[in-house]
């Protein structure tokens, strides 16, 4: 029973329009690289031209004989500055193997972009064209770009390790089961993908500012980054510093994708550095830099069967991965292949006969990371993909199989056979409502039509149903998969004396609009006007507790946070009207910011008197504390499980291959809407994302590990005119883990498209005999395939 | 990103521009809209000592109709050409294919002379004004020459244009009332072509070249000649590639565009002929 039961919900629910876009797109908005600070020098890193090398010498003297330069290092010159590696804490194995991995690289180089050497100069001129000056003799050694290669050992990319497979992780659950279904189903499909690796591409480029107080030892740290938190957090670990000596500010910050979800090199450069010289020191990202040294996404060979009865209903998956790491481990790299080990089996309902196994592989690559839907939309792809090979197989339409293999609406809350429980869902009902708003019949029949007249312009309809296991996380969970740290979140909420609301919130917005949904919450629950509430955020002195902004967690655990936070407000502020108008406090009603004795309505009092009330302090009950504030740290207990249907229509021109998105249709419930304006959003910006992948973006790398594709020239992200119109649907499903009865949104979209898409492009190609295509499905490669169908013909 | 250091100049006439470059000598660039040299700078692939700024010569940004030719002044904008009464009137294919460079940030501030003095093989208009037997005129201290397209374009980003010539002026033929297609097949709509065709027909003649089908923009004779001798559009856009030495990039291979440049050459030729 929360006490705002029977208060009308005045703004939540409604497409408020949010309040930080006029200073975002005007350019008042204030990001790192806008920061004026007087006397900072300029951080640029040399980075390896050769993806492999060893480093036979490094001089930096010619470097420091330019002008305006003022410093010059070697990898070897900074050691003494590290206590120790680089963080990377999730051990996901008892004996996964942890490559060494320093801010500056001192033995070898791993990928094009490594850092060798950097330079501090007056200004980031003077330190770019430094950079040129400084000597480094490389002995070029063979690249290791294949994964399958790179899991033969010929080449070590880390040779102290003796291998390059630092770990092999497994979740089997009933392996006889398995096995006895592989030996026996009705149908089998074994389907092999390739998950290429993407590059995020925020729009703001990372940039770091460190400013060193001139007494006292403290530095604040300005960075580009989604977890101003964390990264206070392991820039005192591991740079050995007092953690209250650390303040990390998150200015606004343009994108992050989770490409901001790090600790990276230059931001302990940047500290150390100010240290060393007792200057501020700043450093700004060069998009060519962006593409090579910020991490990269997905990267995984994908190995997945499927065993179903005769009807096509499952009864076994096997899973087998390997994953690209890259040239060392970052914060989470090897983490993120596990995050989607859970999600294989998808929407269906498995009996426990499940084998996942993924091993962890270092290349001399870009490291990879977290992407936004970081392993889920990688092992969504796979089981809707493969689910398209089933159904083929069986002889059905696609969505009758999946029909057949929904997780009923009457099976939840659902434990699966891996244990977790999902605590919501309503798969038949979405898909139903995709399949009804893409006019699914009608494009079938469209297709027959075209496919009878022998058409050269081939329909294809696919769609993906899913399953995101977001809102990181109860912490006891995390525990059990050896995540170091927990997966709460902090609140504050605080009446001033004037009833205008401050928030204090742990999580760490970059483009998500949490300002305009928090301040919705707290207009709902305590009656205030939104624009009444301010949100403070992004800056470790103001909101000291917080584990930030990923996988789709902020509102689901942070909002939630907040929710609870006003809860302890409200009661407080009951506790203030009882005393004062002398009744009891159970007596009391809570509406649209008045409270009211009830069936005595004359006798009330609005939170506004209230709040002056407890800044005052003269009449508060004995023993009460002054002020209108409350704290809440909140743990949620089982993940947020959003779910939906994406249904795709593209017609291809068998001429040229190029694929044309007609239709897209998203299907989302992500349980209680606060803002479907912001939810719409969160929706397109992740369809195109996962559209992206589908049929634009690849990190294309050569032989030689050089990486082609590190210009937007070359980097295929999609504009607004080279992407389809969506036509967004939702079915609500609140979730039953929150208060609020919500669930997040910010990767849904880019889960459910690229197999969506994917599964057109198949569906339109399969009357030419092409059952697969490599992402992205380009022109050329969907013409190559109709070449090869056709025998090389044409 | 950030380019070599350089000296800026501005110049306020075409006779300015042309002393400021004798003066400044070979390694001195002009800058018009700046959208194909500056990327190159900030890239570092071009290092000028000086910049040579001609982008507000007002006297250089005209389209009239000169009697026997549409003359448009080198520093008119894309914008501007797209969206030309004269050219819908008289050359329809060159708005259009001005239409289709970039983006509208981009035709706002590039220009035409900029563009076909860059000579770079992917771009729309250096083929355009080449399929259409254009002219352009180059001036300099030493007078003012007029060079046929088709002798214009001599290698990868490289024309026939001297360091101390500034291009003032593109002249190309009236049409009206010609049949035209124009082609460009890309991945989004901003990029430049992977292969791209334009192509006009009137009683009995045509032209057609060709977009990033080698390392200059691609006169298509092969299939102009054959549609002389009156092969069909289907037979003639066969030997669509037969001029052109295509390379391959990350979007298309040497395969890939060869077919592109058939399917494309027959369907402008498709839609010049309707």
């Amino acid at each position: 029973m929360t006490v705002t039961d029977t208060a009308p919900s005045k703004v939540i629910g409604t497409r408020l329009l949010r309040r930080e876009d006029a200073a975002l797109l005007t350019g008042e908005a204030k990001f790192t690289d806008d920061l004026v600070v007087a006397g900072a020098l300029h951080l640029a890193v040399l980075r390896s031209p050769y993806a492999h090398a060893r480093i036979v010498s490094v001089d930096v003297s010619g470097a420091l004989a330019l002008p305006g330069v003022v410093a010059a290092y070697s990898g070897a010159d900074l050691m003494a500055l590290w206590p120790g590696p680089m963080p990377s804490p999730w051990v996901l194995t008892p004996d996964m193997l942890q490559p060494p991995h320093y801010p500056i690289t001192v033995d070898k180089a791993r990928y094009v972009g490594d850092g060798v050497a950097v330079v501090l100069a007056r200004s980031n001129t003077e330190a770019r064209d430094a950079l040129e000056a400084i000597d480094v003799v490389y002995e070029a050694l063979p690249a290791v770009v294949d994964l399958e290669a790179a899991a033969s050992d010929a080449v070590l990319v880390h040779d102290e390790l003796g291998t390059n497979k630092i770990y092999t992780w497994e979740l089997k659950i009933g392996e006889e089961a398995v096995a006895a279904a592989f030996a026996s189903a009705a149908h089998t499909v074994k389907e092999r993908y390739i998950q290429q690796r993407l590059i995020p591409m925020a729009m703001e480029p990372r940039a770091v500012l460190v400013v060193p107080q001139p007494f006292g030892g403290d530095i604040t740290l300005y960075s580009a980054t989604q977890i101003p938190h964390l990264l206070k957090l392991f820039v005192a670990l591991t740079l050995g510093l007092p953690e209250q000596s650390v303040r990390v500010v998150a200015p606004s910050v343009g994108g992050g994708f989770g490409s901001k979800l790090n600790v990276y090199a230059e931001e302990l450069l940047c500290v150390a550095l100010a240290r060393k010289h007792a200057s501020p020191v700043r450093w700004v990202e060069e998009r060519t830099e962006n593409a090579q040294a910020t991490i990269h996404g997905r990267g995984q060979i994908q190995d997945v069967e499927l065993a179903a009865d005769a009807d096509g209903k499952l009864l076994a998956v096997r899973v087998n991965l390997l994953a690209d790491m890259g040239g060392y481990l970052q914060l989470l790299t090897q983490s993120i292949p596990i995050l989607g080990a859970f999600l294989y089996a998808g929407v269906y309902d498995l009996p426990a006969a499940y084998s996942f196994s993924c091993t962890g592989v270092m290349t001399t690559l870009t490291p990879t990371d977290a992407y936004r839907g970081a392993g889920r939309p990688e092992a969504t792809y796979a089981i809707e993909r493969a689910m398209d090979a089933l159904a083929r197989k069986v002889g059905v339409d696609p969505y009758e199989l999946r029909k057949r293999n929904f997780i009923g609406k009457e099976q939840f809350p659902y434990t699966a056979m891996t244990g977790l429980t999902y605590d919501s869902g309503d798969h038949a009902t979405a898909a139903a409502k995709a399949i009804e708003m893409a006019d699914y019949a009608g494009v079938r029949a469209e297709q027959s039509a075209r496919r009878a007249a022998g058409s050269t312009k081939h329909l294809g309809i696919g769609m993906s149903s899913y399953f995101e296991m977001c809102g990181l996380a109860p912490s006891r969970v995390l525990a059990s998969l050896n995540y170091p740290a927990g997966g709460w979140e902090a609140a504050t909420v605080r009446v001033l004396a004037t009833n205008k609301v401050q928030v204090v919130t742990g999580a760490s917005p970059h483009g998500q609009g949490h300002e305009t949904s928090w301040s919705m919450i707290v207009a709902d629950k305590l009656g205030v006007a939104p624009e009444d509430v301010d949100v403070l955020h992004s800056d470790t002195a103001i909101s000291p507790l917080g584990l930030d902004t990923y996988g789709s967690r902020s509102l689901a655990v942070g909002g939630v946070a907040i929710d609870m936070a006003c809860d302890k407000v409200v009661d407080k502020a009951r506790k203030i009207v009882a005393h004062q108008l002398e009744c009891a406090e159970e007596d009391l009603d809570f509406v649209g910011g008045v409270f009211s004795v009830r069936g005595s309505p004359s006798q009330s009092m609005a939170l506004a008197a209230v709040a002056w009330e407890a800044f005052s302090a003269h009449n508060l009950p004995d023993g009460m504390e002054p002020n209108l504030e409350a704290h809440t740290t909140y743990d949620p207990p089982n993940f947020s499980w959003p779910f939906g249907t994406h249904i795709c229509v593209v017609e291809i021109d068998e001429e040229t291959g190029q694929v044309e998105v007609l239709k897209y249709v998203a299907v989302d419930d992500c349980g209680n809407q606060i803002n479907p304006l912001i939810v719409d959003g969160q929706v397109h910006g992740g369809v195109i994302q996962g559209l992206a992948q589908a049929l634009f973006e690849e990190a294309v790398y050569d032989a030689d590990g050089n990486l082609r594709s590190s210009t937007l020239a070359e980097y295929l992200v999609p504009s607004a005119a080279d992407v389809p119109s969506i036509t967004t649907g939702h079915t609500i499903t609140p979730s039953p883990t929150n208060p609020l009865g919500v669930k997040g949104i910010g990767e849904a979209g880019t889960i459910g498209a690229a197999p969506a898409v994917i599964n057109a492009v198949c569906d339109a190609l399969s009357e030419l005999g092409v059952h697969n295509i490599a992402m992205p499905a380009s022109p050329q490669r969907v013409w190559s395939a109709i070449q090869a169908a056709n025998g090389g013909m044409k | 990103m950030i380019p070599a250091a350089f000296d800026y100049v501005r110049a306020g006439s075409a006779d300015e521009a042309v002393a400021l470059i004798g003066e400044h000598g070979e390694d001195a660039k002009f800058l018009a809209g700046g959208h194909s040299l500056l990327p190159l700078m900030k890239l570092r692939l071009a290092s000028p000592s000086v910049l040579i700024d001609v982008a507000r010569i007002t006297d250089l940004s005209y389209i009239r109709d000169a009697g026997d030719h549409v003359a448009i002044g080198a520093l008119t904008r894309h914008h501007d050409v797209e969206h030309s009464e004269l050219l819908a009137q008289l050359n329809p294919l060159l708005a259009h294919a001005a239409s289709h460079v970039g983006d509208p940030q981009v035709r706002h501030r590039g220009t035409i002379g900029g563009s076909i003095a860059h000579a770079d093989p992917a771009s729309d208009l250096p083929a355009t004004v080449l399929a259409l037997g254009g002219s352009l005129v180059a001036r300099s201290s030493r007078g003012e020459r007029v060079i046929p397209a088709s002798e214009f374009f001599v290698g990868f980003l490289e024309s026939t244009l001297a360091p101390d010539e500034l291009l003032t002026e593109v002249r190309v033929p009236k049409l009206a009332g010609a049949g035209w297609g124009f082609q460009k097949f890309n991945r989004r709509a901003q990029d430049w072509a992977i292969v791209g065709v334009a192509a006009w027909r009137q009683n009995g003649n045509a032209g057609v070249a060709l977009v990033n089908m080698g390392s200059t923009p691609v006169l298509a004779t092969s299939v102009v000649t054959a549609l002389a001798s009156g092969a069909s559009v289907a037979e003639a856009a066969e030997l669509a590639a037969d001029d052109a030495e295509p390379q391959a990039d990350l979007n298309a291979s040497i395969e890939y565009r060869t077919h592109l440049a058939k399917v494309l050459v027959r369907r402008a030729l498709e839609a010049a002929s309707a």
